[in-house]
């Protein structure tokens, strides 16, 4: 089962070293066994921009959005067992980001693909 | 009631899950320790009871990872201790145990931890070429891939004993000829990579011939291998073969959701929702397909197969496959492995590019090829050759016998009715 896990934080900023090299090093051992396929972090929502439709209306807005609490920070693609192996895969993850990063808070949210392509 | 036995069912999943993301680290580290690779893997399992055990009651340890380790290790331990192995493995044992307890694993120094020679040298040991590859298959699938006996039992549609015997008889092996721990190097890496490449691709092909298995796990077996396609190119990464068939399983995974319709009926690959076809896993399987031919592994077999898949993975639709190309490979794969069925393919594949006649020519040379008695995909061909080329009462002829040697239902129907058309369109020519 493909899953894809998508890390969102009010936290703005980048995370410390010590988190980065133990995220690089989870991400190595991942790919390694063959369990992530695809991953990256994103630049901070300011540099974005968003293409909306409301009442049937398009537009383009550019960031940064003050009405954003929690932005998208990164995202991963795996390939899994099942959501159990996905569960424990995200709260590894975490685990680290509670270890080396005192105060932040997040959500890792993990989705399974729809099966049968798009 | 119902609930508890849900939840107790969940808990163990959970657990498994776990255990699988460390499995990998227990059973290499364990195996150094011990210097034996079927020791190391009992101990591993023992590991895994103990938490079965504990953690529905404790719930799963802030560090997973430490605990199962610092319990394996311990049982290690007893084993040393009550074995009364020989005292200087044992010092020697039993200092390493030393320092690793000092430095008792953290989250950290476990992600630190390289294990990529030890698993090459766990592949080598459950793939060696002295066990049968049935045996071999359930060994890499519990020993690479962590999966249960019960697990594998279900993927190969076999009694969960008769699993748990293959494995226990084939550890007794390993252990019996003394190749409980030991790694090929140089030119035998080579020879011995073939036979762990062979079982790689026959766990694949078990899952993807079962691609709507009632069971998830049978095709959940296509994913087992992929895993370990890419834990082999990540340690052997200089193996031109090593990529060329994870290129070719990638290459055949991506058509997985194109394969069958609704109802569980195969499609054939001209006739597939291109739409479906997986991009990520295409991507993946090119960029595999380009290492083995920096590597120089372009005439490799795998290499040469997922070239061929790589084909018609590169066609945006059916009419713009590189026939003739395809028709190619298929003569370069029939010159490093000669096979009657290949060159059958190859005449498709001429068919396509340069006209039935051209086809026919190759395919009337393999009439008489024992190989293919019996083998409907023969006459099938020649009938579809000869409908071509406007010889309807040869074809119907030819379909016909197709149709007596179809094994399945669905397959004798259709040549039924392509000898019905090609009768029908010899009466009004």
């Amino acid at each position: 089962m493909r899953f894809m896990f998508i890390v969102t934080s009010a936290h703005a900023g980048p995370p410390p070293p010590a988190l980065l090299e133990a995220m690089h090093k989870l991400a190595d051992r991942e790919i390694k066994a063959g369990r992530m396929l695809d991953n990256g972090g994103l630049m901070p929502l300011a540099t974005g921009a968003q293409v909306r439709i409301k009442g049937g209306q398009l537009s383009v807005v550019d960031g940064p959005f003050v009405e954003a609490k929690e932005v998208i920070g990164g995202y991963a693609v795996f390939e899994l067992q099942g959501k159990e192996e996905a569960l424990a895969s995200a709260t590894e993850f975490m685990r680290l980001h509670k270890e080396l990063f005192p105060g932040w808070e997040g959500t890792c949210e993990l989705r399974a693909f729809a099966p049968g392509g798009p | 009631m119902r609930s508890a036995a849900m939840t107790a069912a969940d808990t163990h999943r959970a657990i498994l899950a776990v255990w699988r993301i460390e499995q990998p680290r227990l059973i290499t580290r364990l195996a150094r320790m011990l210097r034996d690779v079927p020791l190391a893997e009992d101990l591993t399992q023992e590991a895994l009871l103990a938490a079965l055990e504990r953690w529905p009651a404790t719930g799963v340890p802030e560090k997973p990872g430490a605990w199962l380790m610092a319990t394996a290790k311990h049982r290690a331990l007893d084993h040393l201790r009550r074995g009364r192995m020989l005292e200087r493995k044992h010092e020697m044992i039993a200092r390493d145990m030393d320092e690793e307890q000092q430095a008792m694993p953290d989250l950290d120094s476990a992600l630190d931890d390289d294990i990529g020679d030890e698993l090459l040298r766990l592949i080598f040991t459950a793939c060696h070429p002295r066990l049968s590859h049935e045996a071999r298959a359930a060994l890499a699938l519990r020993m690479i891939c962590g999966l249960t006996t019960e697990e594998i039992a279900r993927a190969f549609l076999l009694p969960e004993a008769t699993i748990a015997q293959r494995i226990v008889r084939a550890k007794r092996t390993l252990s019996e000829s003394g190749l409980a721990y030991e790694t090929p190097r140089g030119e035998e890496l080579s020879e011995r990579l073939s036979s762990v490449l062979e079982v790689v691709y026959l766990i694949f092909n078990e899952g993807y011939t079962a691609a709507r298995g009632q069971d998830w796990l049978r095709p959940q077996l296509c994913n087992e291998a992929l895993r370990m396609g890419r834990v082999l190119t990540s340690i052997a990464p200089l193996e031109p073969e090593t990529h060329g068939l994870l290129a070719l399983m990638e290459l055949n995974g991506s058509r997985t959701a194109a394969r069958t319709d609704a109802a569980g009926e195969p499609i054939l690959i001209l006739d597939q929702n291109r739409a479906l076809w997986d991009q990520i896993q295409i991507r993946r399987g090119m960029h595999s397909l380009g290492r083995a031919h920096e590597l120089g592994g372009a005439g490799g077999i795998y290499a040469l197969q997922a070239a061929i898949i790589a084909c018609h993975a590169q066609a945006s639709t059916a009419s713009d496959t590189d026939w003739s190309r395809i028709a190619g490979l298929y003569a370069d794969l029939s010159a490093v492995a000669p096979s009657p069925i290949i060159d059958l393919n190859r005449a498709v594949a001429v068919g396509m590019a340069e006209g039935p006649d051209a086809a026919l020519a190759i395919v009337d040379r393999l009439v008489h090829e024992p190989a293919l008695k019996g083998y409907h995909l023969l006459p099938s061909v020649r009938g579809d050759l000869l409908h071509k080329l406007g010889r309807y009462e040869e074809a119907r002829t030819a379909f016909e016998a197709a149709a007596a040697l179809a094994g399945n239902t669905r397959e004798h129907n259709l040549l039924r009715r392509r000898a019905a058309e090609a009768a029908d369109a010899a009466m009004s020519s």
